[in-house]
């Protein structure tokens, strides 16, 4: 086998392609793929969208209720995003984040009783599929286009803190037409912030097409006066090498960049939205069929001698295995407890067990 | 006729301190009787989200300056509230709009200050903040600031609005209370089909810019024979569904259900005769027609989903007791959720229930 090759223009498949706004030169279009990269970036993307199909399935049998806006065909973007950054860089997404907290250190147990609504879940089971964290993760945000504001504020105290971190702050294109991401952008570049802006360009914002929603679909010149680039959101290894050039630039202090990752969601927008009402089947399959980021990557490694089948249908038999032991303490684990409804509302709430009281007398429900 | 139907709100049984477990307990939606007679002529089974489709039908076929807009409105909206009218009118009538609320009710603003009757959609409730400035400061004072020269009362606001059972934070609230401390804007919520496209109606109509929050809860569960035809149902206006003598009952929305069971576990269980008030205008209120009931029963209860400081209850009881002082019996009794954000896994616990709502009751009978 084989342990690392090199990946660049020639290899059929657009890897390393890159368009460019306001920038004299952009990633490498040359990168090398070691075994053990590869093998790692296979076996968390698919993780991750087992884990996805998994959360599918526990909501259509009613166990995982709400809201739940699943990542599968994107598992690309975070996969590569992570390889480019390092633990201490900061990142921020939107709703559509089980992939992101994944690839920020959270377990797939603890995603999963997070979906479920259990104490064992990484929000204690008070936050659901929205707001999930993790150390240097910060979430999960419900209202669009949010958390672009909140990810150029934590670029800024990198900055002022001065550990040479990067804050990526990520939203869709939908979002990318919310007047607070353009004050966002003039904030960054104006004090130069190390913040790296992602637009997961999945081509629909909820059931509206980017054509349809954006007089501009180039969403990486929408920073104007802010450098930017476009890569294929499907290769893990075009958006890894963009967020190496990305995070290069940002720590040299030349301010933010901003990067669209073109990608595709194979789920509709929620699991409200069967996804089919707004575009064709037959798109659908066809990016499964050409551009699947899991697919492509596993057919790059055994074409080149990388990986042998066997190994990787040992890799997907471990992951379905870790899914199943997963979702299956995401079904046994307790609700969290009644009193938690009134926790953490404000810094250091009070206490509740004392004796000949219970938690609901702090709580005013008939005035 | 009477029509009863089944909504799928789990509640629980919630007597403080010991919990075995949640008992499902089946909401019932009682379809009015007496409202049948907003309007001769034809009728239809129509459920909420359709009887608001045929206010919109009605106004887009009526008016020929009437546009809708809004997130996803173009296939129907995520809610079905405008399914067909893009092809029966045209995209130029009924066209989706980027995701930006401030943008969106911005532009709604405009194009109702130069003559054209524009409705535009919030997706959820919960997503209107954005907006708040451009309501707050443009939509409201804008007769006003240009001495009557300008104004946007050709402005409707609609968006869904309340709990649905598993909504959680950013798709269960009610911010009827945020607006109401702003003169100027017109606030109206429907507890069924039948108010829903008649209070619309006089909501599109009205010469002044209105919110119309639709409960989302009760989009499919609330079915009723609804007129075909146009009417309308007067603002400002509450209306009393029971007449009663021992005490006064008022809410709005989903809640006036809630209330219905009330008034009738209290005649049942305690022989008081209760007298239920539907707002149906949040703002301006029908001060009358409450202040009239209480000075008959003595007593006075509301109740709303959203929490209860600083709620609209607040405001009706202030007005309440410095009117009917000398009539009260026992102090207002305000019913509401708790202070705290809409939870994701403790909703039937947060929520105002009947068992909440009678325990009032109870107290303020034996006050």
């Amino acid at each position: 086998l084989v342990s690392c090759f090199t990946v660049g223009q020639h290899n059929g498949l657009q890897h390393l392609r890159c368009d460019l706004h306001r920038l004299d030169e952009g990633p490498s279009v040359q990168t090398v793929l070691t075994r053990e990269d590869g093998l790692r970036y296979y076996r968390t993307m698919q993780t991750m969208r087992r884990m996805e199909l998994k959360a599918d399935q526990l909501y259509k049998q009613k166990i995982i209720r709400g809201f739940c806006h699943l990542y599968d065909g994107q598992e690309a973007c975070a996969v590569g995003i992570e390889a480019g950054i390092s633990p201490t860089d900061h990142l921020i997404t939107a709703y559509r984040s089980h992939g992101y907290t994944y690839t920020r250190g959270v377990s797939v147990k603890e995603i999963m009783a997070e979906l479920t609504g259990r104490s064992g879940g990484v929000a204690k089971g008070k936050g659901g599929s929205m707001h999930m964290y993790a150390k240097n993760f910060y979430g999960g945000n419900g209202i669009v286009g949010a958390q672009v504001p909140l990810g150029a504020g934590v670029a800024l105290a990198c900055q002022y803190q001065g550990k040479n971190e990067v804050c990526v702050t990520l939203y869709g294109d939908g979002a990318a037409n919310q007047g607070q991401i353009f004050e966002s952008f003039n904030m960054a570049a104006l004090w130069k912030l190390p913040c790296i802006f992602i637009c997961e360009n999945n081509k629909y914002g909820m059931g509206t097409s980017v054509e349809r929603a954006s007089a501009s679909t180039d969403y990486y010149k929408r920073g104007d006066y802010i450098p930017g680039l476009r890569v294929d959101g499907m290769d893990v290894l075009s958006v890894r090498e963009a967020t190496r050039f990305a995070a290069d630039y940002c720590r040299s202090g030349k301010g933010p960049i901003l990067m669209e990752l073109q990608t595709y969601r194979y789920h509709g927008h929620s699991m409200s939205d069967p996804g089919v009402s707004y575009r064709t089947r037959e798109e659908i399959q066809e990016i499964r069929s050409k551009s699947d980021p899991i697919t492509m990557l596993k057919d790059c490694m055994i074409s080149r001698n990388m990986a042998s089948l066997e190994e990787i249908k040992d890799i997907d038999a471990t992951v379905r295995k870790e899914i199943e032991e997963a979702a299956q303490f995401a079904t046994s684990d307790p609700e969290p407890p009644l009193e938690d409804l009134c926790k953490h509302i404000f810094y250091n709430d009070a206490p509740l067990e004392v004796r000949g009281t219970h938690p609901w007398m702090r709580l005013k429900s008939i005035s | 006729l009477l029509l009863i139907l089944i909504a799928s709100i789990s509640r629980a049984t919630n007597p403080p301190l010991t919990f075995t477990g949640t008992e499902i307990e089946e909401q019932v939606f009682i379809a009015d009787t007496h409202c049948m007679n907003v309007s001769a002529g034809p009728t239809q089974k129509m459920n909420l989200f359709q009887s608001v489709t045929s206010a919109l039908d009605n106004t887009l076929a009526g008016d020929p300056t009437a546009v809708i807009f809004g997130e996803d409105v173009a296939f129907g909206g995520v809610f079905r509230c405008t399914v067909g009218l893009r092809d029966k009118y045209g995209k130029d009538r009924v066209f989706n709009t980027p995701l930006c609320e401030q943008g969106i009710v911005g532009f709604g603003i405009g194009a109702a200050a130069a003559g054209a009757t524009a409705i535009a959609e919030i997706q959820f409730a919960d997503y209107i903040y954005p907006a708040f400035d451009q309501i707050v400061n443009e939509a409201a004072k804008y007769r006003y600031r240009s001495g009557n020269m300008f104004d946007c009362g050709k402005l409707t606001i609609r968006a869904p609005w309340g709990c649905v059972g598993h909504g959680s934070i950013y798709h269960s609230q009610c911010p009827e209370a945020f607006f109401t401390h702003c003169p100027g804007i017109k606030i109206v919520v429907p507890r069924g089909p039948v108010q829903a496209k008649g209070l619309l109606l006089s909501c599109i109509a009205d010469q002044n810019p209105c919110i119309f929050f639709e409960p989302k809860i009760l989009y499919r569960a609330a079915v009723e024979q609804v007129p075909t035809e146009a009417y309308q149902i007067p603002l400002s206006q509450a209306e009393v569904l029971q007449e009663g003598s021992d005490l006064t009952l008022v809410a709005w929305g989903t809640q006036v259900h809630v209330l219905k069971e009330v008034a009738a576990m209290a005649q049942e269980k305690l022989g008081v005769s209760c007298e239920l008030i539907d707002l149906r205008t949040i703002l301006p209120w029908d001060t009358e027609t409450v202040c009239k009931s209480v000075v008959k029963t003595g007593r006075l209860l509301i109740s709303h989903e959203a929490p209860v400081t600083g709620g609209f209850a607040a405001e009706i009881s202030s007005t309440v007791q410095e009117e009917c002082f000398l009539n009260l019996e026992a102090p207002i009794s305000r019913v509401c959720g708790y202070d705290t954000p809409f939870p994701h896994i403790f909703e039937p616990f947060y929520i105002p229930d009947k068992w909440k709502c009678f325990e009032a009751v109870k107290r303020m009978i034996n006050y």
